[in-house]
């Protein structure tokens, strides 16, 4: 019988996120190169941990073709230069796939499968147009499993906006607004550097070299979001503003289990507690990560209050209102995104998740008073991730 | 403004170059430490893959006015370093040969020295330090863009580096002789300057151009360019400290540096005698590096380079290059590649050395089932053994995989029965050389074969049409010549009888490219191109000897040639018995033209002609040799044989392309640079007959029109 094991969270880097599209600074980048790239960075800022230990590769992508295609874990192991015997696949859950393939391998480390693995995610919105090549069955429109709408994701947004009247769009964009500020806030303070790996980019007029996120937007301002078009209705609160964009990035962590960590003299940055996933009525997913996140609470044994910093993934601003709201959290609530989310880095689908993740550790350093943290994150199709790590540094003193 | 006044020196060059393909200098600003950037120009000229880099004079003088620029903004502050890197796979591949062809006086051949000296000369003297990420091919001037620089990184898997300059009748004459020995010292110098190039211009990998010393730093590909820019970061932020443990120090310069300069120079005359002039040059050069400086080191280059750029080598060089580099991609009289039948199984008709390394060869090109057969099965447990035994070799020089060696050594079977040639679709033979034996074989192994199989004979001296005077169908007969030893000779002439049927001849030709050899078509004549003119030569000098001139002077004759090898050691080499033969065969052919030497038979029967040492060295003629030819009563000087040699051969290459023997006289040019080894500085023979006046003498006309020579 396999022992069962600890899982600790000990390193997580990622691409800075580019713009999708022809302008964007990763157009003539691939997207495996991307992740591959990432990969490389990990292991060299982690040189003590041995390759050839690495039990397995997860690397998710939710359009898995093209160069986002061929079971990426394992493409991607070869291509980053790990030993042949390291085994991966690719996994997807939408925009909770590095979230998915940190909670499968992590589960794979505590049933005593794994001793080391590498969990993360990729995607390349501007060369894999999100739904691009998707054919989805018709019975979900014929028998009304779905309505249309469920798969515009935009759409979804505006029921959450209709389902909860006071979410206002002016709610949203306020939200929005002070996710802008605390990216640049985080930036000017150097919090999110540490944990970008730089990527050689090619354009027409030369090699350049990604180092920050390119979709942040510092100059907003609340009459500025104000004006912005609402795409998805007439006259409707969604709008580029307060909405996450399309982005291109790839991100990695390193995950083992707390007895080969401590063998390997490795720090861990995190100790997984409990996680959960959850479905929702498609055509309202963003809300997904309330059930997820009560489920994940009640797995710990935790009450919200115990939590003491938030990594929300923004892929809408209502969809984070709408949890915060549900556990009577303030809109500007301290804990929440403390260095921004995705409304302003960008929230390239399947990657996002370990972005949280990666977050989360760098302010569970800073933060010894803070014992338990949540990342989580709604996704497509109607379903939330939600997980609950705890912080190594906590010293059980109250913050002075 | 001044650069535009400097530029207008190299005014003649740019006018000449408007059709250029111009890499552009793009620069992108780079963020590093503490504020700082890097400026990071890459060279890309805007094609793919498929059209390298190359540095004409557009290119040289946009990359000059993007470094006055970036010059410009270091001195201002705002850059703290500027790198170089290509677009994908390339640095640059060098100089823009096809602009380098056209130099039109001796004048404009020093501007072009000159302008490189001009343009990557300024990677010096920027203020800030000066990077070269070696990102992919760097050759010549590709290369020597980053010799310029402070600094260079070299990615791991950069499949070329090279100074091939020499190869091609040149010199690395923008910096590489003066730098590239004050960075890595003087052996490895020689190395990469002289000795590489004049081993069929091998290249240096990523991983021994960082041995060497020529990159400071080494990173894998997968994120190279990311960690040329960290550790470019780190040179300039002074963390970084680059230590060259190959720079010539002071004992180098005092006693090493003659001493291998001597050797090499000893080397060079050994293996390819005093003829071509670039590298010597490159010595001279080289030489001078010890104790000269920079300025000094340039000036010596553009003068040693407008000199050979304008030269009748550099000419005959390049268009040398070119036959082996496109001619052979396109062979001339070539049918469609889509008349080619398939082979999936090749029998081997006779189980000998030639035969076996036959078999070896298709195995390992086509890994499709080989089939040997023999008179007998010793013979053929022989065979089969030795292509097993050499498939061993490669497995264990690590060649090929313990996988593929089982596949391949059970690909090769043996047979003494004929039957079992049944299902091949490519039959080749390589039995005696006996008209009679070849027709009896093939005519009975066809009667086992498919009605669509190909014949293929090996025959070098034999009518391709009379071996196949007995077949039912004659039209699937091709000649197929290998010259020796098989597995490194890249050359195969493809003999097209009258009866030759396209897809035959197509399949050939196909063939001959799966095999990696440079296949030539010829008719079905005596000696076919390469042993017809090694035949003219080899005859010349036997009559010669035979006459009363000296083995001595013979030697002496063909000297300005610059071949490999004298005539007697070229004798020596395919074994008298066989140069007595194909002699006789030629005379035979033509006994107006073509000497016989009974002589010679003789000779074989002693069986060499040198005497030597223990080491198998040459110390001179066999005295016995000298007794067998005594008696010749009309001696020639060495100036009359070559005059007799050049004008022989001006008269036989005439007539072959009088009557169609190749398509054209560069075919022949490609026969012997790749089936007997003549140099590029004498562009294989043509250039060469043309030049020194032969054509004009034998035939008032001349190869080419107009004539290749340089300017001078």
């Amino acid at each position: 019988m396999a022992e069962r094991h600890e899982v600790v969270f000990v390193d997580g880097v990622r691409t800075p996120f580019g713009r999708a599209g022809e302008k964007g600074m990763y157009w003539n980048t691939r997207a495996d190169d991307l992740i591959v790239k990432a990969i490389v960075g990990l292991l060299e800022r982690n040189p003590d941990v041995p390759k050839d230990r690495i039990d397995e590769v997860a690397i998710a992508a939710t359009t898995q073709q093209g160069d986002q295609g061929l079971t990426l874990g394992r493409t991607a192991a070869l291509l980053a230069g790990l030993p042949k015997s390291v085994p991966g696949f690719a996994i997807d859950r939408m925009c909770a796939g590095a979230m998915t393939s940190v909670t499968t391998l992590a589960s794979g480390i505590a049933f005593g499968a794994y001793d080391l693995a590498l969990a993360g995610g990729v995607e390349h919105m501007g060369r894999h147009p999100m739904g691009f090549g998707a054919d989805p069955n018709p019975r979900f429109l014929s028998e009304k499993l779905v309505s249309g709408e469920a798969l515009n994701m935009g759409s979804t947004a505006e029921r959450i906006h209709d389902r909860f009247p006071e979410l206002t769009k002016e709610r949203s964009d306020r939200y929005a607004l002070a996710s802008q500020q605390k990216a640049a806030a985080g930036y000017e303070n150097g919090k999110l550097q540490p944990d970008l790996i730089p990527v050689s980019i090619r354009s027409e007029s030369g090699w350049g070299l990604a180092t920050r996120d390119e979709a942040l937007r510092p100059e907003t301002t609340l009459e500025g979001l104000a004006g912005l078009k609402t795409p998805f209705r007439p006259h409707g609160r969604v709008t580029a503003g307060n909405a996450s964009g399309l982005n291109d990035g790839a991100t990695i962590s390193l995950l083992a289990s707390e007895a080969t960590a401590k063998e390997l003299g490795l720090t861990a940055k995190m100790k997984l507690v409990s996680f959960a996933f959850a479905g929702v009525e498609p055509e309202i997913m963003g809300i997904g990560p309330v059930p997820s996140t009560e489920k994940a609470l009640k797995k710990a044994g935790l009450s919200i209050t115990d939590i003491g910093l938030f990594e929300l993934n923004e892929a809408f601003a209502v969809q984070v209102l709408s949890l915060l709201d549900h556990f009577g959290i303030a809109d500007d609530d301290p804990r929440v995104n403390q260095w921004g989310g995705a409304i302003a880095m960008g929230h390239p689908l399947a990657s996002s998740g370990v972005r949280l993740m990666i977050q989360l550790a760098a302010q569970f350093k800073e933060r010894p008073d803070v014992r338990y943290g949540l990342t989580a994150m709604c996704v497509g199709l109607g379903q939330g991730g939600s997980v609950i790590w705890e912080n190594p540094y906590f010293d059980g003193k109250k913050k002075k | 403004m001044t650069n535009v006044v400097e530029q207008n020196r190299f005014a003649e060059l740019i006018a000449a170059s408007d059709d250029e393909v111009v890499t552009h200098s793009f620069v992108r600003d780079v963020p590093i430490s503490a504020g700082r950037t890097l400026a990071l120009v890459t060279l890309d000229n805007g094609r793919d893959h498929t059209r390298p880099t190359t540095l004409g004079p557009v290119t040289l003088v946009e990359f000059a006015a993007t470094l006055d620029t970036l010059k410009e903004r270091a001195g201002r502050g705002e850059i703290a370093g500027v790198a170089v890197t290509g677009k994908p796979f390339f640095l640059a591949a060098g100089a823009d040969l096809s602009k380098v062809g056209s130099i039109t006086s001796r004048a404009v051949g020093k501007q072009m020295a000159e302008l490189g000296h001009y343009a990557l000369g300024k990677l010096s003297n920027l203020g800030v330090p000066s990077f070269v990420f070696i990102n992919g091919l760097a050759l010549g001037g590709g290369l020597e863009i980053g010799l310029n620089a402070d600094y260079r990184t070299i990615d791991r898997n950069t499949p070329g580096v090279a100074l091939p300059e020499v190869f091609l009748g040149i010199i690395p004459g923008w910096g590489g002789t003066w730098l590239l020995p004050n960075l890595i010292g003087i052996e490895n110098a020689l190395k990469v300057v002289i000795e590489n190039p004049l081993k069929n211009n091998r290249m240096l990998t990523g991983q021994e151009a960082f041995t060497l010393g020529i990159a400071d730093a080494i990173f894998d590909s997968v994120s190279f360019l990311e960690h040329s820019i960290a550790w470019a970061d780190g040179v300039i932020a002074g963390t970084t400290k680059v230590k060259r443990a190959n720079a010539p120090g002071k004992i180098e310069r005092a006693v090493k540096w003659d001493i291998a300069i001597g050797v090499a120079t000893k080397m060079l005359e050994n293996r390819i005698g005093r003829v071509a002039k670039s590298p010597y040059k490159a010595l001279e050069l080289l030489k001078a590096a010890k104790n000269t400086d920079r300025a000094a080191g340039f000036a010596a280059e553009d003068e040693a380079l407008a000199e050979l750029i304008s030269g009748d080598q550099f000419e005959a060089s390049i268009y040398a290059f070119n036959l082996v580099q496109k001619r052979t991609k396109r062979p001339a009289g070539a049918p469609d590649k889509k008349l080619a039948k398939p082979v999936t199984q090749v029998g081997v008709i006779g189980a000998g050395l030639m035969a076996s390394q036959f078999a070896l060869l298709f195995v390992r090109r086509l890994k499709v089932p080989v089939i040997i057969t023999d008179l007998d099965q010793t013979r053929v447990d022989k065979g089969v053994a030795y292509i097993h035994t050499e498939i061993d070799a490669l497995l264990e020089k690590k060649r090929i995989s313990p996988d593929e060696s089982n596949r391949l050594k059970a690909l090769v079977t043996g047979t003494v029965d004929k039957a079992d040639f049944a299902e091949c679709d490519w039959v080749i033979e390589a039995v005696f050389e006996e008209l009679g034996v070849k027709q009896d074989v093939f005519a009975d192994v066809e009667q086992y074969l498919s009605e669509t199989a190909v014949l293929a004979t090996n025959t070098s001296s034999l009518s391709v049409e009379q071996i196949g005077a007995k077949l039912k169908h004659p039209e699937r007969l091709v000649g197929f010549h290998f010259f020796n030893p098989v597995a490194v000779m890249p050359l195969v002439e493809v003999v097209n009888t009258p009866q030759t049927d396209d897809a035959t001849l197509s399949t050939a030709m196909v063939t001959a490219a799966k095999l990696f050899k440079n296949a030539v078509i010829t008719t079905d004549t005596p000696g076919f191109v390469v042993n017809r003119i090694l035949a003219k030569v080899l005859g010349e000098a036997m009559n010669a000897v035979d006459t009363g001139t000296p083995f001595e002077t013979v030697e002496e004759s063909t000297k300005p040639f610059g071949l490999p090898m004298t005539p007697f050691e070229l004798l020596e080499l395919v074994g008298l018995t066989v140069g007595a033969h194909v002699l006789d065969t030629h005379h035979a052919a033509f006994p107006d033209r073509f000497f016989e030497s009974a002589n010679l038979h003789k000779l074989a029967e002693l069986g060499h002609i040198f005497e030597r040492d223990s080491h198998g060295k040459v110390t001179g003629i066999d005295k016995k040799a000298r007794a067998i030819v005594a008696g010749g009563t009309t001696p020639m000087t060495a100036e009359e044989l070559r005059t007799r040699i050049e004008d022989g051969l001006a008269d036989e290459v005439h007539r072959m392309l009088e009557s169609n023997v190749v398509e054209a006289a560069e075919d022949i040019d490609l026969c012997l640079i790749l089936g007997a080894g003549y140099p590029f500085q004498m562009g294989g023979v043509t250039p060469y007959l043309d030049r020194v006046g032969a054509s004009e003498r034998v035939f008032h006309d001349t190869f080419h029109h107009p004539i290749l020579r340089g300017v001078q």
